[in-house]
Parts: C-alpha cells; structure tokens; sequence
C-alpha cells in the first residue's frame, strides 16, 4: 500500500509541473491559435539557462532564478516576434510546422551549446533531508514543487479572472476581430501569452531538474503535456491543470502497477498516449473544453 | 502540339485532364524514366544506393502527401507508420515464408489498417486532433517496437532477408535500384491519377473547406479515414522497401525525427502538389549528405566546428522548415512553376 502512497505522491508532484506546462501551452492556443510543439524545449531551455547561472556561474540561486525568468521573457519575445508573428493568418498545419521546426532548432542550440550529459544543480535548489507527513516519508523538494506549483496555478487563476491584461487575454481568446475592434492591443496580448508560457515553463523546468536532474530528454515534458491539455480541453486553463494532475498521477500508478503484476518496463512514457487515443476516442473535447457543433 | 498555348483553348473535359500537356513534356518526362533506368549502369554504387533512398523518400513523402497536402490534416506518425510497414513486411517473409511480392502488398495493407485505428478519432474531428493524435501513435508504436521481441527483434533490432521473386534475389545495390523506383514511379504514376480522380476532388474539398464539402454530399469521414489509409499504406510500402534497403531493422530507425523529416519533406517541396513530394524528398535526403561533406571539409581547418555542425544537423532541418514557411510556403514546387512560366515566356516576361 505505502508503494501506491509513494507513487501517487510524486504523481501528484509530477501532475502539478504538467499542469504549469499544460497552463502555458492551453494559455497560447487559447489566445493565439497557435499548438505549440516547442514547449518542452522552453522549458528545458529554461532549465538550462538556470543551471549555466548556478552550477556555471555560481549566481545565487535568487538571482539565477530571477535571470532565468527574465531570460525566458527575452526568448519567448524574440521567438514571437520572429518567427510566430509572420505566421498570423497562415493554415493551421504551416503553425503546428513551424512550432516543430522551432522545437528542433532550440533543441540544438541547446545541444551545441551544453552537450547531452545528464547535469543537476549544484547546490540544490531545495534542501534534501524528507520530512514525515501523516507518517509517510516525503522528499522535500516534492513539497516545494507542489506547493510552488499550486501557488503560480493559482496566481494565474486570480490573473485571468481580475486583472485588466487577464480579461483582455480572454477577450482575444474569444474572438481577434472584436477584441481588436474594442481596442484591445492583439499583438501585445499575443506576446504577453508566449511569455507567460515560457515563463511558467522555465519554472516547470527548474522545478523538474531539481528533481530529476537535467538533460536533453527535458524536451518530452512539451509532449507528454498534450494528454494532459486533451484530456482538460484544449482551450480550458482549469482543465490544463486538472489534466496535468490527472495525467501525472495515472502515469505514475500505471507505471508502478504494470511494473509489479506484469514486468512491463517503461510504460511511463507511454501510458499518457494510450490515455490520450482513448480520451480522443471517447471524449474528445475534453473535461472543460469548449464543444464545437457544427451541422450541416 | 508541341507548345502550349499562351490562353486556355482547351475544348473538351478529356484535354482538361491531361496530365502531361505538350509534346514536349511527353518527351522529356519520357526520357527521364529512361535515364532513371539507365542511371546504374553508369553511376557508380554510392550514387545508386543514394537515389535508392531518394526513391524510398518519395513513396513516403508521397504518402504523407495525400494526408497533409491533399487532404489537410497533419500526421505526426509516419515515421512509425513506416516502422510498422518494414516490420511487417520482414515477419511475413522470415515467418509466414511469402513471396516479396504478396509480403510488401500485406505489409501496405497492416499499416493502413493500424494507421485507421489511429485515425479513427480524429476522422471525426478537425486537423489539430489527428495531429495529436498520430502523435500518441508515434509513441505507442515505438514502445511495441521495442516490446514486441517476437516480431520486431527488440532492442537488438532484425536482419531482414533479401526479397526473392521467383529465384531472383535483390540483394545488390543495383537490383535494390531497379525494385525501388520501379515501384516509387508507380506510386507517383498512382498518386497523380489519385488526385484526378472522384475520390482525389473529394480529398481536396475536404481541405478547403469541409463544412461545404459535405453539404455538398461528400462524406468527411469516409473521405478522411480513406485518405489517411491510402496514406498509411504508402508509408508501408516505403517502410518496406527501406527495410529491403538497409538488411536490418531497429527501432531507433523510426522515431519521431523521422516523422517530422518526412512532414519537412512535404512542406520544403510543397504541399498538394505531386512534383512537391519529389522535390522536397529530394532535398532532404541530399541534404544530410552536403552538410556531412561540408562538415568534413570544414572540420580539417577548424576541428571544433565540426562537432558544432553535426550536433546543429536537426536545427538546420528545423531552421530551414521555418524559412521556407516565413518565405516559400507553396515550396520548391511553386518556385519551379515560376521558373518555367519566365522561360516560357522568356525574354519578354509580360
């Protein structure tokens, strides 16, 4: 029993880094219409970047933190801008493209630039002593992920549903044609959303390298957050979140009990997508997603 | 006639449809066939193993064509759809003994039928989902590859036999030339009278615009369950002949990479467009070549450039997906077109 508590624990840890990831991505299709394939690369790019600041540079972790987001703000504005912007108004398959093409692009600038080695961050980011929660011994970088996970999750909750920026990336979320006829500045919400994404996912990043060490296969987190976003809806920023626990959690029983009854390896990178085409095949818009009826 | 005329006098449906216009055109595609035959016994073995896979590529590109270009919705799988096909097609000559010539068909049809249940789902929804959706396939297909030892070899990965018709093995490089494109021209002859075809207009009209396509009365989810079928099926028959090509199959031969390679293809050469798949194969199968020779060339003057290039090869392929679509979205086909309406009307361009 204590096994399954174990796995649904960092089920619930690795859950909350796919629904920040799955946030970001759901918060660029909601707004741009955009499927971005290069998640997972922002996120491993942002990972990167903090450990060359702490491991390479030796920054304090509160400022290699704080560069790291500022970095990611700069790479996600620069890739907006460049490459996103001239693609308004393309079809849908030259988008998902050129978000591929970028995928693989920022993957070997990160090859060529720190190699392939599995790398973690020295000093760590979080203490690594357990703690005793309800009689079960918990790392306490998994709380922290948790908690720091639940925190932005919830932040961003407040944002959209308040703030000024956050009504406006719903309302361009709704529709570009009458946002902009309210005046409501598309370009820069476009930009704001790509920046939100990369911000969240460089957090999602250094939260995941600080538990799992770092390396080129960081790129797969983008990936896998697709049975995540389909299993929430696609365009539902609660159902992101949601999905990303769910998913996290079933990855991770899936994986422990295949493992014991069967002897099954390595179905964790697997069982998402199995869920996936079964979600796809009976739900295929999702908890929260928007269903869109269209008879003829 | 050997010219075409400036205007459009065509009269009747019949010369509407013709695929190949003029006289000219006749003559020269006529001749490229026959040089393409003729090639192997003038080149040497390094260049008839590269157009072997130029033509592979093709089948494949030709394929995943149907799907994206023609009929509009991404497939992320086919890399693995290519998998399934050489396996396959492997299995059925070491295992069930069949004739090269029944095992390749066989193998089409396996792959089209695990390609339709992959999109299944998506037939009923729009192209993002099958883009998702081949995406899971892409995985799940390469976690059997590995786990499925009794067929796929594991993490070892196969020898596959040479194929034999009748006594005759292709097992050299020439043979493996000749069986290759003689069945990439098929495919291409195949693919062009598709897309004439009834069924070809219903692939287009589901593209550009299915809502009016099936008020129109063409069924959407027959047309894109099929399209997606026949595309499997010619990802089946690459994937075949790759493993006919290479003697040995393994898993890490089909990953992702190699999906996205292939829907590279496709948007470099132009979508919807025949001559696109060709060019675009093409393109991406010299170009690893050029950068290994250029690498080389490059890394006796600077040695640490070399490791820089070779580890940058995928970004390249990215870079150069990205500026195509910023700049070149119809792709080298459509540069083509143009090429040839400036000598057409060469040297007074108006």
């Amino acid at each position: 029993m204590e096994f399954y508590i174990q796995l649904l624990i960092s089920g619930l840890v690795l859950g909350s880094i796919y629904a920040l990831v799955a946030l970001g991505f759901a918060i660029i299709f909601k707004s741009t219409s955009v499927v971005n394939f290069a998640q997972g690369e922002l996120l491993m790019f942002g990972a990167y970047f903090c450990f060359a600041m702490v491991v390479q540079y030796k920054v304090p972790w509160f400022w290699a933190f704080l560069l790291t987001l500022v970095f990611s703000l700069s790479l996600a504005l620069i890739v907006e801008r460049l490459i996103l912007r001239p693609m308004i108004g393309e079809p849908v398959i030259s988008i998902i493209m050129v978000t591929i093409g970028l995928s693989s692009v920022l993957r070997s600038i990160i090859t060529a630039i720190w190699g392939t080695q599995i790398e973690i961050y020295e000093p760590p980011l979080f203490p690594d002593t357990t703690v005793m929660v309800a009689g079960i011994p918990i790392s306490q970088v998994y709380l922290w992920s948790f908690g720091l996970a639940a925190t932005l999750l919830a932040l961003f909750g407040v944002f959209f549903k308040y703030s000024k920026a956050g009504v406006a990336m719903r309302a361009t979320a709704f529709s570009n044609q009458v946002a902009l006829s309210m005046g409501i500045p598309v370009k820069n919400i476009f930009a704001l959303a790509w920046c939100i994404a990369s911000v969240v996912s460089a957090i999602g990043g250094i939260l995941i390298g600080s538990i799992n060490g770092i390396n080129i296969g960081l790129g797969h987190f983008g990936l896998k957050v697709f049975p995540a976003v389909i299993l929430g809806g696609l365009d539902s920023i609660v159902g992101a979140a949601l999905g990303g626990l769910i998913v996290g959690v079933l990855e991770n029983l899936s994986d422990g009990a295949l493992k014991s009854a069967f002897g099954l390896q390595g179905t964790k990178e697997v069982a998402p997508f199995v869920f996936l085409v079964i979600i796809l095949m009976i739900k295929p818009y999702g908890l929260f997603g928007k269903k869109e009826i269209e008879r003829v | 006639m050997s010219v075409a005329h400036c205007g459009d006098f065509r009269q009747t449906y019949r010369e509407d449809m013709k695929v190949l216009e003029t006289r000219f055109i006749r003559v020269s595609v006529g001749a490229f066939v026959v040089l393409l035959y003729l090639f192997p016994l003038a080149a040497g073995n390094y260049l008839t193993s590269t157009v072997t896979t130029i033509a592979i590529a093709v089948i494949g590109a030709l394929g995943i064509n149907i799907v994206t270009g023609f009929t509009g919705q991404i497939s992320l799988g086919h890399g693995a759809f290519m998998g399934v096909g050489a396996f396959a097609c492997s299995y059925y000559m070491r295992v069930a003994h069949l004739p090269f010539w029944v095992a390749m068909p066989a193998a089409g049809i396996t792959t089209a039928a695990v390609g339709m249940v992959f999109g299944l789902p998506s037939a009923r929804l729009k192209g993002l989902y099958l883009a998702i959706a081949t995406l899971a396939a892409q995985f799940i297909l390469q976690y059997l590859f590995v786990h499925m030892d009794f067929v796929t070899g594991g993490s070892n990965g196969i020898v596959s036999p040479p194929p034999e018709i009748g006594s005759f093995a292709f097992d050299g490089d020439r043979s493996k030339y000749y069986l290759t494109v003689t069945i990439a021209v098929m495919a291409v002859l195949f693919t062009t009278n598709l897309i004439r075809s009834r069924d070809g207009r219903a692939f287009i009209a589901v593209r550009d615009h299915y809502l009016s396509a099936e008020i129109m009365g063409v069924p959407l989810f027959k047309y894109r369950l099929l399209s997606f079928a026949i595309s499997a099926f010619y990802a089946g028959i690459a994937g075949s002949l790759w493993g006919v090509y290479t003697g040995y199959l393994s898993a890490e031969q089909f990953t992702i990479a190699e999906s996205i390679n292939y829907l590279a293809m496709i948007i470099i050469g132009g979508l919807g467009s025949v001559l696109g798949s060709i060019f675009g194969a093409i393109f991406m199968t010299l170009l690893p070549q050029i950068l290994t020779v250029g690498t080389g060339a490059l890394a006796g003057i600077f040695p640490k450039i070399g490791f820089l290039i070779m580890s940058f090869k995928e970004g390249i392929f990215g870079l150069i997906v990205i500026l195509f679509l910023i700049f070149e979205p119809d792709g080298l086909a459509h540069r083509w077109r143009l090429i040839k309406s400036y000598w057409k009307l060469f040297p007074f361009s108006y």
